[in-house]
This record gives structure tokens, sequence and C-alpha cells, in this order.
């Protein structure tokens, strides 16, 4: 089991590898266009451009240029942004960070316990009325599109009803450091977390509920009611375990996407300088290092999730440690 | 020990109620061996589900009577029948490769059952599990406990699966087509714990197969049954050797001789079973049959007493 984990390590290790000459070269080595004047920006003095040349090592050979590359983002953390003038790119990257991963996390806790709530409660009332309620919500759920149903909530919680009762505790829009202000922090990100998860809940909610009704067909589910185990044990023990494995992968997935700048829309709506948010600045005045810095960010994020997905495999299924 | 009378199951559907096991009863004694035999869809199984009260279908509608030492069956909730299940009666399924939760050791299971059933601590469950292991003469009984099910071979699979299924000491033990997806080596192996097992224990075991041979093996009595009835019931010498009912005699016809000159073609019997929307009025059989007359289209009882068989043949012969 060891070993298993060791080795998908090292496999992650390999891919990111690989990642950063892929996105180095997209960046760096599109034939057709200079990289100096594009990292310089528009409107650039030829000497800023000839500055750019130098200290990235344009006129040298392209491994050293990888390799500067490199140094600059992981080693000495110098990359500047020549569109910001002076901007020191990698601080400003790990600024936005704990925002992002607050507000995903957060999410992900919310989306992970209801949508579990939602495909047990479904599976075990199936054909119910509680069943088919919790698949149209959720479909509802799925269906509204977060920037829209983010304006929503700031319409009501931050305008119409902010007076009342019920939303007078909703502090403005912004992002609260947890080391700070710990209760601001949470206060903020309420609304948020909610908007964001509500379309996991449902889509979540609908493939645990399916994998579980394949689960209950099973063999050994037939054996385990023999044994005279009661139905809620069959149902959370015995099935419950295995269904949770497309649930694991598509979290996987759908967390390291959120994290490296899926997020946007939300952070947009609710004010929140997160990764996404930085990336999107970043695309509207063409700031390169920028732009670079989050696609690398993000890749790694996406990579990382997904080893730790199959760790989760190896702790859900006994069959996956020997292979 | 195990009485059925009368016992009914059909189902409702869209096209009408489908009748899959129509009357049929039968008895099973203390360390008896009862065989079951019938082709699929010969409501074998089911009957034996309904035993078992393990026919969740909300559209099925059991009637009769089930008795187990003397008590009804047939009107238990769901709480009382899951009391009974795992420790007085106990099943064990045809496919050892998927009987066992794929993520559990094997240890881990079978002290679910005693615990389930037992106030015992997870200790005590799990030495009693190294006991069970080593009673079905798996060996290292210590160290398999902590295998998965994924890990051991089909016959070691299905060993544990029968150790599991003797973990409270059932009463009665209800094995369905339990060597069919083995090996015949171990086929064998298997069918010589289950006899050992009914000498040690003394439990009731309803063996259900479509092998004469394995009831030629194994079983005391035999019931045959034919599209939800039984049609001819005695004991294995008199099933095997003197058949009544025509559907008997083409079973064991289409078993190859052991000696003697082999034919150039099995024996097979013609057609298929009837489908259960739509079974013939008379002997459900007669379509199939080569000696059918004029009475056979009427519904044919089982009579005769200890070897009973449903057909009007030996009452004209």
């Amino acid at each position: 089991m060891l070993l298993a984990l060791i080795r998908r390590f090292g496999q992650m290790i390999f891919v990111m590898f690989g990642i950063s000459i892929l996105v180095f070269l997209i960046f760096f080595a599109t034939p057709g266009a200079d990289p100096a004047s594009r990292i310089a920006g528009r409107n650039a003095s030829p000497e800023t451009i000839e500055a750019v040349r130098k200290s990235f090592g344009f006129d040298q050979p392209i491994w050293v240029q990888y390799y500067i590359m490199m140094k600059k983002l992981f080693i000495t953390q110098d990359l500047t942004s020549f569109v910001n003038r002076g901007w020191k790119v990698i601080p400003a990257v790990i600024d936005t960070i704990p925002v992002t991963l607050s507000l995903v996390i957060g999410a992900a806790v919310l989306w992970v316990i209801f949508g579990m709530l939602f495909g047990i409660l479904a599976a075990a009332t199936r054909g119910s009325i509680i069943d088919k309620l919790l698949i149209a919500f959720g479909l509802v759920g799925c269906a509204m599109p977060v920037y829209w149903l983010g304006e929503v909530m700031n319409l009501f919680s931050q305008s119409r009803y902010h007076d009342t009762w019920l939303f007078s505790w909703v502090p403005p829009l912004g992002y609260k450091p947890l080391s700070e202000d710990p209760e601001g922090w949470f206060l903020t990100l309420i609304i948020p977390w909610i908007t964001l998860a509500i379309l996991y809940i449902g889509l979540y909610g609908r493939v645990l509920r399916a994998n579980l009704i394949e689960a209950m067909q099973e063999d050994y589910i037939r054996t385990a009611r023999a044994k005279g185990l009661s139905e809620t044990r069959v149902l959370l023990r015995h099935a419950l375990r295995t269904s949770l494995i497309s649930f694991v992968t598509l979290f996987g997935l759908d967390f390291g996407a959120l994290v490296g700048g899926a997020a946007l829309l939300t952070e947009v709506v609710f004010g929140l300088q997160g990764v996404g948010k930085l990336t999107y600045d970043a695309l509207q005045n063409l700031d390169l290092p920028v732009i670079m810095t989050t696609v690398i960010y993000a890749s790694f994020f996406v990579v990382l999730a997904n080893a730790l997905v199959d760790v989760v495999y190896i702790l859900l299924d006994p069959r996956v440690r020997s292979a | 020990m195990l009485e059925v009378k009368d016992l009914r199951i059909s189902f409702r559907t869209e096209h009408g109620r489908v009748r899959a096991v129509d009357g049929v009863s039968f008895d099973v004694a203390q360390s008896e061996i009862l065989g079951v035999v019938g082709e699929s869809g010969s409501g074998k199984t089911i009957s034996l589900m309904a035993v078992m009260g393990l026919i969740n279908d909300p559209n099925a509608v059991i009637e009769g009577s089930i008795k187990l030492r003397g008590r009804e069956l047939i009107g238990l909730s769901q709480r009382q029948m899951r009391g009974l299940r795992g420790r007085e009666i106990a099943m064990i399924f045809q496919d050892p490769m998927t009987a066992m939760t794929p993520v559990y050791t094997i240890g881990w299971q079978i002290a679910e059952q005693i615990r389930a059933h037992e106030k015992i601590g997870r200790r005590a469950a799990f030495a009693r599990a190294v006991d069970l292991l080593a009673e079905v003469n798996i060996p290292n009984p210590k160290e398999a406990i902590h295998r998965y099910p994924h890990q051991l071979s089909g016959g070691m699979r299905q060993r544990a699966v029968i150790a599991m299924a003797l973990s409270c000491h059932p009463a009665l033990l209800i094995a369905d087509e339990p060597t069919t997806a083995l090996d015949v080596t171990v086929q064998a192996q298997i069918l010589d714990l289950i006899r050992k097992l009914r000498r040690d224990h003394k439990s009731a075991v309803v063996f259900i197969t479509h092998d004469m041979g394995v009831i030629a093996e194994m079983a005391d009595r035999v019931m045959v049954m034919y599209s939800g009835r039984i049609v001819e019931r005695g004991t294995k010498a008199e099933i095997l050797l003197e058949p009544r009912h025509p559907y008997t005699k083409a079973l064991l016809d289409s078993i190859p001789p052991l000696e003697g000159e082999k034919p150039k073609r099995l024996r097979s019997i013609p057609g298929s079973p009837p489908s259960l929307f739509d079974l013939p009025k008379g002997c459900s059989f007669a379509p199939r049959c080569p000696w059918r007359f004029e009475r056979c289209a009427e519904k044919p009882a089982l009579e005769g007493g200890k070897h009973a068989a449903a057909c009007f043949l030996k009452a004209a012969s």
C-alpha cells in the first residue's frame, strides 16, 4: 500500500514536470511571435523589449530559457509583470490562493455533505415522492447559472432585504482573511459557499443515487440481507462504500478545476480577489507572466487533486491496493 | 424443522398476475438434505427466497404457510424476519465471486454477521471467525481472516461464504447451486464439506441444483419442480431409479451413461419451458411430453403418498 502511494506521487511529479515544459513551449516557443514584445505589453518602448529579452534570456538556447523561467517561477520567485510595471507575480498569485481555497473548500464541504445526504436519501426512498422531489430540486440546482444565482443572492442579501432580520448579518462583499477576522471570514463566505455548492449538490446527489441503486442489485447485497443485517446497514456499510468511487472521481476533477480558477464567476460576482479573478484580469490586459503562472498553478492543482483521488481510491477499495 | 404448505407466489404485472410458484408443499427434517431439482424458471430459487423472506418486490404476493420449528414465517415483520435470517436460516448463493462485499475482509464480514445476532465483542467475534474458517478447511485461518474476497480463489471464497452462513449455527441451511460456478474437483470438496457440516451441526439442508449428479451425491430426498409446481417427489433412490414423471425421466435421460455404449447424441427434452404468462391449462409439461393423452388437458394432482408424482400416466397404466 505504501509502495502504491509512493509510486502515485512519483507519477505526479513526473506529470507536473511535463506540464511545465508544455506550458513553457506554448507561451514562449510558439513560432511567429516574439515572446519578448508580448511580455512587454502593448505600446512598449524598444528599451523595455530589449530589457525583457535580456531578463528572460530570449537570446539564448531554448533549454536555457526554460531553466531561467523555472528559476524565476520556483526558486528566486522574482518573475515580474511588465504590463503592471514592476509587479511581482508570484506574491500576487500566492495572495489570491487563500481566497480561492477558502471559497472552494467551504463549498466542497457543503456539496459533499449535502450531495451524499441527497444521494442516500433518494436511493433509500427510490420511486417515492421524496425521491422525485429531490431529483427535481437537484435539476433546478444544476440549471441555475452561478453568476445569475450569485447576483440574485446579492440582490436579496445586500440590497432588497438587507435591513430585515433575515439578512442583516450579511457583511458587505469582499474577502476578510481568516487569520485576522475569523468571524468576518465566515460570514462573508457563507453566501458564496451556498451559491457555488448548489450546482454541485444536485449533480453529485444524482450520481450517487444512480450508483447506489446499481450497487443494491449486486449479489453481495443479497448476501448482506441474508445475513440478517438491517436495511440501513446494508445501504450504508455495503452499498455506499462501493458506490463512492465515481463520487470521489468526480470530486477530484471538479475540486482541482475550481481551485485552479474555474470558480472565476463566483469570485467576480462576490468581489473575491481569487485565482480566477487574477487570471481574468491578466487576460484582460494580456499580462503574459501572470497568465503563465496561473496556468501552471492551475494545472498543478488538477494533478495534485487527481493524485489525492487515487489515494482515496486506495483507501476505499482494497482491490486497487495490490495493482 | 421446516414445513412449507401450499406456497403460492405471484407477481402483479402490467399483463395481470403471474404465478411463479403454484401450491408447493414440502418439509425438511433435522440433518436431512432435501434436493430441489428443476431448470431455470421452475420456481425453485424463488420458493426458498420466500422462506428466507428475501422477496422484496412490492408487487409480489406470497400466500400459504411456511413454518420453521412450528413458527409461522409468513406475516412476520421485517424486523422479526431479520432476527431469523442468518441466525436460524442461512443461505449460500451460487456465485462465490460476487457473494461477498469486495471492500471488507472476510473476517470482518463473518464477524459482522455474528455481531448482528449475538451480544459479543469484536475480538470474540473475530476469534469465532478464525474457528469457522478452520472448520471449513481454509488453510492458515488466522491470516485468512485478514484477506479480502478478491485475494481468495473461487473454492476458498465459497468456503468462506459457507463459514459465514454457519456462523450462528443455523437450523436450516439453504444452498442455491453452491457448486455451479466452481471447478469439478473443487465441487467435490465443497459437497464433502456440506455433508460433513450437516453431520456436525445437525442442520437441515435444502440443496437447490439442476445437476442430477449432485443430487445423487447429496440428497436424502428429492423434489422435482417444473414451471412453479412440484411434479415428483420421493427418496433419492426412488427418483433416480424408478422415476414416475416423464419430466424426471427426461432429466435423467439427458445425463450421459458412465458405462456401456455412449449414445451418439445426448437426449434432450424437446421444446422449452412454458412462459409463466401463458401456462397451459392442464399439465404444464404436456406440450413437451412424448406420452401425453387426452387427460393431460386437466391439471394432475401430486398423488401417491411418499413417492408422489403429478401425472395421470401411472393411474392409467
